[in-house]
């Protein structure tokens, strides 16, 4: 199991335009890649590919967030991801 | 031929064919199981294939939405294939529910979390629903909701029609819009005028015509029929060679013996503002502020709303602006304003009355109001929405001295207003009538309800009562402070004709209508106006007050208006 942490840099949060890119780009990856507030249990971690579970997971600016995933691919993915939350999507 | 009496609400005669839009989706039976003889798989895919029905079909409608309903719809199309969402219906298929009942109650948990966080979340749980309908309108086979998608033009046949549908609303593929319901102030009439379609509403049974039937529309007369004859269609054709004429206003209101009324624009934003500069208006009569921010969940900073504003200022140089301070509530909500569970929002905090539980938001409204007006030479002068006081007008007129704007004034909507316009504009520099609002609360009857539509109407010789109070209240004061109209009422051209014979001194409205009102005011002086005025006036009902204003202003025929 690969982890990341990244801060939201989006500053709506990961709400709205950002939250449809972020769940487009985590589906397109091709991993089953997961997201949960920083802390929180890995029982509660999320489908990062879903656009429903990321609006109610309430990552605001400047939360931190654990990405997770497994098998191949997992590590590229995640970096990937990781520097799509640490861009301002808002200001694209 | 059959035939189905409305109410005229924009004018315009057409000949077409009707798609009705499909009724509002029922809801599939609790407890509904799979049929006999599908299986949970068979379920479990046929969802899947409507899910991604839907999110092409929405994918396809944003590749041509302009950039803010591209936004939404891009990610309303996420949502039609979102793994929560299909994973947890499929559990429920696999409990042996049909697939339009799993996904229903599936989406219905997702939508109960969403309001439950409140704030944006709650207003994107309406997107949840709109994709919900739209799979299982997919899994029935049947159309979706909303506006039908056609490649020929047609005639829009509903129920009603709600603000998102209009924003939704081609104006190249619908020729006319036609409703059951609604009435002549409802979104449907307002819609139809700025976008320069005929339209009827209040039409019962048409909502029963089966859709690609050809029918004559006449906005007007406020009647539609089928099996359109040679008659029909020579009107239509007619009302075609006119039209083009009548988009042309030649940038001067006056009366035949030269009493001036300028001619002025409602507009939402500076992309109005210049296309209503071109169409010849002779100032703004009412910027609608909260037009500039409908979709916003937070309050605009001072900057952007210095820069919506000066856009509108700088299309008119020179010119007359008036600026509405933000009208949310009731039918335009602002979620940083306005509280949705009043049980009775058009009496609610609304307007002007937002100051109240909201304060700040006004003062820093005016504040972006006054920098903006540096710099232009446009004449900015503002307005409260729903004054119902002289103490509201004093505090308002109060604020906008601080903010350094010089012509503070009120809007007359609330019956009070209009009956203590004297003692109102002791403490303010101008009043401008709004008609719709005016109707509706001196009427006790709501703008949106169909048959309330006969109430509704501006025609309504209470309603012209009001506005000559207002006036009345304007000469008792005695500094000669002038009185507008911004409401609908002043893009019918009777009716404009009636208000400045009631001592209306600039009417403002959609830019569409400038060319007709104009041309109907040059035929009649002022004298004429104010005898067909007082016609109207003493008429017994709204229809009666009409017709006596029509039978004097015979070009009314002539253009077809």
């Amino acid at each position: 199991m690969s982890e990341r942490k990244a801060t939201v840099a989006s500053s709506s949060g990961l709400h709205a335009r950002p939250a449809s890119l972020f769940a487009a780009a985590a589906g397109e990856t091709g991993v089953e890649v997961t997201i949960a507030m920083d802390g929180a249990p890995i029982d509660d971690a999320m489908d990062a590919s879903s656009i429903l579970s990321l609006m109610t997971l309430g990552a605001e600016h400047g939360s931190v967030v654990v990405l997770r995933a497994e098998g191949d691919g997992a590590d590229a993915a995640l970096d990937s991801l990781v520097q799509m939350l640490e861009t301002d999507l808002d200001a694209l | 031929m059959q035939s189905f009496p409305g109410v005229g609400v924009s004018p315009g005669r057409i000949v077409g064919t009707i798609r009705q839009m499909p009724k509002p989706l029922a809801e599939p039976p609790a407890g509904e199981k799979l049929a006999s003889g599908t299986s949970a798989a068979d379920a479990a895919a046929a969802l899947t294939v409507a899910a991604k029905a839907v999110q092409a079909q929405l994918r396809d409608r944003a590749a041509v939405a302009g950039p803010d309903a591209k936004a939404v719809l891009e990610a309303t199309a996420l949502m039609a294939t979102d793994p929560m969402l299909i994973k947890a219906s499929v559990k429920l298929i696999n409990t042996g529910t049909s697939a339009e009942r799993a996904v229903w109650e599936a989406a219905e948990a997702v939508v109960t979390m969403l309001v439950n966080l409140g704030g944006y979340m709650a207003e994107r749980a309406a997107d949840v629903l709109d994709v919900r309908a739209r799979i299982v309108a997919a899994l029935r086979g049947i159309p979706a909701p909303g506006i039908p998608a056609s490649e020929a033009p047609f005639i829009l046949v509903a129920h009603d029609l709600a603000p998102a549908d209009t924003a939704t609303l081609d104006p190249a593929k619908v020729i006319a819009l036609v409703t059951a319901g609604g009435g002549p102030q409802s979104h449907t009439a307002i819609i139809a005028r700025s976008l320069g379609l005929p339209a009827v509403v209040a039409a019962a049974g048409v909502d029963t015509l089966a859709d690609g039937t050809e029918v004559y529309v006449d906005g007007t007369a406020g009647t539609i029929a089928t099996d359109p004859g040679d008659t029909e269609r020579s009107a239509a054709a007619a009302w075609a060679a006119n039209a083009s004429f009548l988009t042309v206003f030649d940038g001067q209101g006056t009366t035949a013996d030269g009493h001036l009324v300028p001619l002025l624009a409602n507009v939402g934003g500076a992309k109005d503002a210049v296309k209503a500069a071109a169409a010849g208006a002779q100032g703004v009569g009412l910027l609608r502020t909260e037009f500039c921010f409908l979709e916003r969940e937070t309050e605009p900073s001072i900057e952007e709303q210095v820069q919506a504003y000066r856009g509108v200022f700088d299309a008119f140089p020179g010119k007359k602006v008036v600026v509405r301070t933000l009208d949310a509530g009731a039918d335009k909500p602002l979620p940083f304003l306005t509280d949705a569970d009043e049980p009775n929002p058009a009496l609610g905090v609304r307007g002007y009355r937002t100051d109240i539980s909201t304060p700040g938001v006004l003062e820093r409204q005016l504040a972006a109001i006054a920098e903006a007006a540096q710099g232009t030479t446009a004449q900015v002068w503002v307005m409260a929405p729903m004054i119902s006081t002289a103490d509201e007008a004093a505090r308002f007129a109060s604020l906008c001295a601080a903010a350094g704007l010089k012509t503070p004034g009120v809007m007359v909507e609330v019956p009070s207003a209009a009956v203590t316009a004297e003692s109102i504009l002791g403490q303010v520099e101008f009043a401008s009538l709004g008609t719709n609002d005016l109707t509706q609360y001196t009427m006790a009857a709501d703008r949106q309800l169909g048959p309330l539509a006969a109430l509704n109407n501006p025609w309504q010789p209470a309603v012209l009562q009001l506005v000559r109070l207002t006036v009345a209240g304007s000469i008792a004061e005695r500094s000669g402070k002038p009185v507008g109209v911004c409401g609908e009422a002043a893009a019918d051209p009777a009716l404009a004709v009636v208000l400045v014979g009631l001592g209306v001194s600039t009417l403002s409205m959609t830019a569409r209508s400038l060319a007709a009102v104009g041309a109907v005011l040059a035929t009649v002086t002022l004298k004429e106006a104010q005898e067909i005025a007082t016609l109207a006036l003493h008429a017994a009902n709204p229809t009666e007050a009409r017709d006596r204003a029509r039978k004097k202003l015979p070009i009314l025929a002539e253009l077809g208006l």
